[in-house]
């Protein structure tokens, strides 16, 4: 009786553990191995490492959970690593030979599961993976799997599709990494800022897949999130990647991320800006964000993560001040100046209608050529409210029939009824 | 789609202007551009700086600033995107430095480097 429940007792927390563990340590396997082997053995790396999981799930369920699991993890993959290269056809014609005259007539393979080398595989992965070789999506979808740990299952509810064409597209992506023959290096420091910009672009993709995803699973948006910061943070812990623009795109995020738990109700449905509970605000975040603004705040580029940051800064700050809205509006002008987006656009005019009055800001309004975007007439609404009423329900109308979720439509239709 | 060079020209460069002034100038510049970028319809933008501006005659005699004689002078330039020459005045016509009596904004199209200019 006193064994049956242990074991219960032991598979319980083994159901926790594994998977936990799974996210933690996968990729740093897979990351260590990868180095180890090349990117043309990326797929070896990744069984090693699955298999490795599948060794414990078996062991552990019959011998209990040893003292420090992930030293137990490590010295699977290694020997598994290590058994891998032994057959390795190639490795026994260019380097058996040599190892010939080793005394002890032992191959000395070694694989490097420091905290170091793990650190460093990783970063350099990061690199190979958010190379412009391959496309934006295929980026995010390897990061997930090879750098975050995700399941596919897990990938495919986060891009809202099924586990085939998830696989189908990491498959596509690493072929093409494995042709391109992209090697997993740091880029070096004369290139570093351009191979920079598409791993951050891939990083703050990640991040806004989880904070505007279509995805209704929260648990799993916030982790997109999440570690869509951890690996922004992994760049900033480096001495080669630690750029002012790296520290500016950490600071946006912890800005974003800061109001998760207020943007959301008990629902599932989106709490907007201004009816957001500002004690749901993680003030910790914001500090931290604050910080690394600080940290952004060097050298003589100005990037579009720093104008963001400085937006998301004042989105933090719940005033209605003539001196909010002004600098609010200066950072839309710049940032429309380095690159121009839908959104940026409406909110840039909607900061102008703060700062410099409602008729000049219907005026600019109307320029915009955004007549199939529903947040567009949604602002058109809004600007003429009090203005003009019933140019303002019309425009709300316009919105309506094109706004596409029920929330967007839910929420138009309330400024339809305050009217 | 064309690009156009859209240039500030300043009837006379030596009036000083006073920092409120300048102040108030600077953000209607900057309001005026961002509604043009909110357009996705800016290219480039330079301002062009009166310190250390000098005029370099057939001569060769260098004289400071683009003063003197010449009274007129280049406040800047930024670029935009249109489809043609009349898209292009339009926003000329909102730079804020048309707001100074005898100033004018000169608006010409940017050569392509096709050949074809």
């Amino acid at each position: 009786m006193g064994r049956q429940f242990t074991g219960a007792f032991l598979c319980m927390e083994q159901q926790e553990l594994i998977p936990n563990l799974f996210r933690t340590e996968y990729r740093k396997i897979v990351s260590v191995l990868c180095k180890r082997f090349g990117f043309g053995q990326i797929e070896i790396a990744e069984d090693i490492a699955s298999d490795t999981f599948l060794v414990a799930a078996q062991t552990w369920s019959m011998q209990g959970i040893p003292q420090n699991p992930i030293a137990w993890l490590y010295n699977v993959a290694k020997n598994k690593a290590k058994n891998y290269l032994q057959r390795d056809k190639t490795f026994e014609k260019k380097i058996a030979p040599e190892l010939k005259t080793n005394e002890r007539g032992e191959t000395e393979i070694e694989i490097d599961l420091s905290p170091q080398n793990i650190n460093d595989s990783q970063l350099q992965m990061m690199f190979t993976i958010c190379h412009p070789a391959i496309s934006p999506e295929a980026q995010i979808g390897l990061s997930l799997r090879i750098l975050c740990g995700f399941g596919i299952t897990e990938i495919a509810d986060a891009f809202l599709t099924n586990k085939e064409t998830i696989n189908k597209r990491l498959f596509r992506a690493k072929e093409k990494l494995r042709d391109e023959k992209i090697s997993i290096e740091i880029p070096a420091p004369s290139e570093i800022d351009k191979r920079l910009e598409t791993v951050l672009t891939t990083i703050y993709l990640l991040f806004n897949e989880g904070y505007y995803s279509v995805s209704q699973n929260q648990t799993i948006r916030k982790d997109l999130c999440f570690e869509a910061m951890r690996l922004c943070y992994m760049l900033v812990e480096n001495k080669y990647t630690n750029k002012p623009q790296v520290n500016a795109l950490l600071s946006l995020m912890c800005f974003h991320a800061s109001r998760f738990d207020a943007r959301i109700n008990k629902n599932g449905e989106t709490v907007l800006y201004e009816d957001q509970d500002t004690n749901l605000w993680n003030s910790d975040l914001v500090s931290k964000g604050g910080y690394f603004l600080n940290c952004a705040a060097s050298g003589d580029k100005l990037s579009k993560y720093h104008l963001e940051a400085a937006i998301a800064y004042w989105n933090t700050q719940k005033t209605d001040t003539q001196e909010k809205w002004e600098a609010v509006l200066q950072l839309h002008n710049r940032l429309l100046q380095i690159e121009y987006s839908p959104i940026a656009a409406l909110n840039r005019t909607y900061a102008l209608s703060k700062a410099n009055g409602k008729r000049e800001a219907i005026k600019e309004a109307e320029k915009l050529n955004l007549a199939d975007n529903h947040f567009y007439f949604t602002l058109l609404g809004e600007l003429y409210t009090n203005i003009d009423n019933y140019k303002a329900k019309q425009h709300f109308q316009r919105a309506l029939s094109l706004a596409k979720t029920e929330a967007d439509k839910q929420t138009i239709q309330k400024k339809i009824d305050k009217l | 789609m064309d690009e156009y060079a859209l240039i500030m020209r300043h009837e006379d460069g030596t009036k000083i202007a006073s920092p409120e002034q300048i102040q108030v100038w600077m953000k209607q510049t900057m309001d005026w551009i961002g509604g043009i970028a909110a357009q996705n319809k800016f290219s480039s933008g330079t301002g062009l700086l009166f310190d250390d501006a000098r005029v370099v005659r057939s001569t060769k005699v260098v004289t400071n600033g683009p003063f003197g004689e010449i009274k007129e002078t280049i406040g800047g330039f930024i670029v935009v995107k249109a489809d043609s020459v009349e898209e292009a005045v339009e926003f000329a016509k909102g730079c804020p430095v048309l707001q100074g009596e005898g100033n004018t904004m000169e608006v010409r199209r940017i050569a392509k480097n096709d050949g074809t200019h």
